[in-house]
């Protein structure tokens, strides 16, 4: 029996986190300009020593304002679609779920669009105006969680078939009334608005949107951690878990608010990115095996290991253009999804 | 325990036993249901009242037909539902009232197939019944392992603590579930059609195993089951049960009856009894 201890879970976390500072560097030094790796070393040592008017070079500027904070969002935007897509993956039973799949992203995405309409009614500071695209995300994943959950019901029972047809029929809905609101705003926001609709990592956020997005994440995946034995316990069938001395009903509106509120702070700053919730889970599984105890922080860091390579390769394949993440993630991801299903193992 | 000492107790009352002395470690007292889908309308189901109490390490048998109200009777005894009249205590606690954690500690529950997204290795399966005594993030303790290896070496099933629970045959699943009861440490026992997808072999294999359990370790054991000659020759008592009414309680010798059980089982049947006091029912054909 090998089971988990404190120290075998810190040592794998370990592992994935030099794998993450890895990808991180190597993000730093790629893209439309060249850095070498010994300059950005050198920077990199000197901004951690706080002697940032020493940077040497003109690419400092690329590297730290451009580069860095882009791949910091992108960090917290993959954790949080892989912890959001491993608890709905526990909690609704469903291998398949993700907040992409569910539709979850969509819903979320129409909540940001109407809260930037609102915005404008309203008159309100600009670290105001910043807030209110991700509490609207939110509002719209919680909201599209329950209807979908409703919906993929039978007879008391969610059903796993019935709930992923009513997340894509949700989602294909969802993008419909996106795409009547899209129609009436002004053509320049409108390439914006469809790369962001793809998942999109380049528009500069506003630092004190990406502190927010960071502590949403820390609270969220955090609440979420704390249930992590309840939710192995959870895959066996409610009823089970019950007998097992689980508060179920406690764990499910956890894992429901936080869930959506990771949901909705990602797909705010990023859009709906697929494939990352979805893919990563299942990867982390194979490697870790179903406890959600390692599952959580390993899909956390794994999602943030695949999501800063895909926007790397977004960044250089077509360089200087940008290419959108979502479709990054989803060239990468639909083949190796289709590989996965056909083993069985998805 | 702690979480229960924090019902108030009656005089005369321990925390192992507040209504004062009784033998009785199960205690149903004329318990009703009812199921409404629509509660304008006439219920959809019921359970008429029923009473019976066991001991510390009795087997009890709920036997009936199909629809009879055996499963019923089994969420009532869990604190699942509700009884529309009368209560059920366990070691005088009202199962009902117990918070899910101590219930889990008090009641395993083994019920027909357990349902794997992402199938576990056997050990780890059998571990999922510590869950009620650990908080947090439940790190495995030495205590912890050494109770979930001795509850599969009960069912005999310590070969297969590392095979994957979707690798091994319906016998060997039904001990490890089985396993995972056993490492609740219940007084309570209940198994709801446990012998379903199990061969004659293994459905013996089971029931003997079973028996030896409760005498060892003075568990309650409850099965609910529609197999006569199973509950004829392991049960202490017998609950039969048809169309939510109990028509009789009491050791299989008494309650099986050759009328009695062909009124029930809608089946031509004659009981004999064996050398050692237990009854044996042979079907005929209809024809």
């Amino acid at each position: 029996m090998r089971t988990l201890t404190p120290a075998r879970l810190l040592l794998r976390c370990g592992i994935l986190a030099a794998i993450l500072f890895a990808v991180v560097v190597l993000a730093l030094k790629l893209g439309a300009v060249q850095v070498s790796l010994y300059g950005l070393g050198r920077d990199l040592i000197s901004v951690l020593l706080g002697r940032t008017s020493s940077l040497s070079s003109d690419y400092g500027m690329i590297v730290l304002d451009i580069r860095l904070p882009r791949i910091l969002l992108g960090i917290v935007v993959g954790a949080s679609l892989s912890v959001a897509g491993a608890s709905f993956q526990a909690l609704l039973r469903n291998r398949l779920a993700d907040p992409y799949v569910l539709g979850i992203s969509s819903g979320a995405a129409l909540g940001a669009i109407l809260a930037l309409i609102i915005e404008n009614h309203l008159r309100l500071s600009p670290e105001m105006a910043g807030l209110i695209t991700p509490v609207g995300a939110f509002i719209g994943a919680a909201l599209t969680i329950a209807v979908v959950y409703l919906l993929g019901r039978r007879e008391g029972e969610i059903d796993s078939t019935t709930l992923l047809l009513a997340g894509i029929i949700t989602a294909s809905f969802l993008s419909a009334v996106i795409m009547f609101l899209m129609t009436t705003l002004s053509g320049n926001n409108l390439r914006g608005m469809a790369f962001w609709l793809m998942g999109d990592l380049s528009t500069p956020q506003p630092r004190s949107l990406l502190y927010f997005i960071s502590f949403g994440f820390i609270v969220a995946a955090g609440a979420i951690y704390t249930t992590a034995s309840d939710l192995n316990l959870i895959l066996a069938g409610e009823k089970e878990a019950m007998h097992l001395g689980v508060d179920v009903s406690r764990v499910r509106i956890v894992v429901y608010i936080a869930a959506s509120i990771l949901t909705g702070l990602a797909v705010s700053v990023s859009g709906a990115i697929g494939y990352v919730g979805l893919l990563v889970p299942h990867v982390m599984r194979l490697i870790y095996g179903p406890d959600h105890r390692m599952l959580l922080p390993a899909s956390a860091l794994g999602g943030a290991i695949a999501l800063v390579i895909a926007d790397t390769l977004a960044r250089t394949i077509t360089a200087p253009t940008d290419l959108p993440v979502g479709a990054m993630t989803a060239m990468a991801g639909a083949p190796l999804f289709i590989y996965l299903l056909r083993r069985r193992i998805a | 325990m702690s979480t229960a000492l924090r019902h108030p107790l009656p005089n005369g009352a321990t925390a192992d036993n507040p209504r004062g002395a009784s033998e009785f470690r199960l205690s149903v007292e004329q318990v009703s249901y009812a199921h409404n889908a629509n509660p304008s309308q006439a219920p959809l189901f019921t359970l008429e009242a029923l009473s019976f109490q066991a001991k510390p390490g009795e087997v009890i048998a709920i036997l009936g037909p199909n629809a009879s109200g055996k499963s019923t009777l089994l969420n009532l005894i869990t604190g699942t539902l509700e009884p529309l009249s009368g209560r059920i205590f366990l070691n005088g606690f009202e199962t009902r009232t117990l918070p899910v954690r101590t219930r889990a500690q008090r009641i395993a529950l083994v019920q027909q197939e357990s349902r794997l997204l992402f199938p576990t290795r056997a050990w780890e399966f059998v571990m999922q019944g510590r869950h009620a005594y650990g908080t947090g993030l439940r790190f495995e303790t030495d205590e912890d392992i050494a109770i979930a290896k001795n509850a599969l070496a009960q069912v005999g099933a310590s070969h297969l603590a590392e095979r994957r629970m979707d690798k091994i045959s319906g016998g060997e699943k039904q001990r490890i579930i089985l396993a995972r009861a056993l490492a609740q440490q219940p007084l309570l026992l209940l198994l709801d059609e446990p012998t379903l997808h199990l061969d004659i072999g293994a459905q013996v294999d089971l029931l003997e195993t079973l028996r030896k359990l409760a005498a060892e370790n003075r568990y309650t054991v409850v099965v609910v089951t529609h197999e006569l000659n199973l509950a004829g020759e392991y049960a202490d008592q017998v609950v039969l049960l048809q169309k939510g009414k109990c028509l009789r309680v009491g050791p299989p010798a008494t309650v099986f009856q050759r009328e009695l059980l062909e009124q029930v089982f809608q089946a031509p049947l004659s009981v004999e009894m064996t050398v050692s006091g237990r009854p044996r029912v042979t079907l005929f054909s209809n024809k």
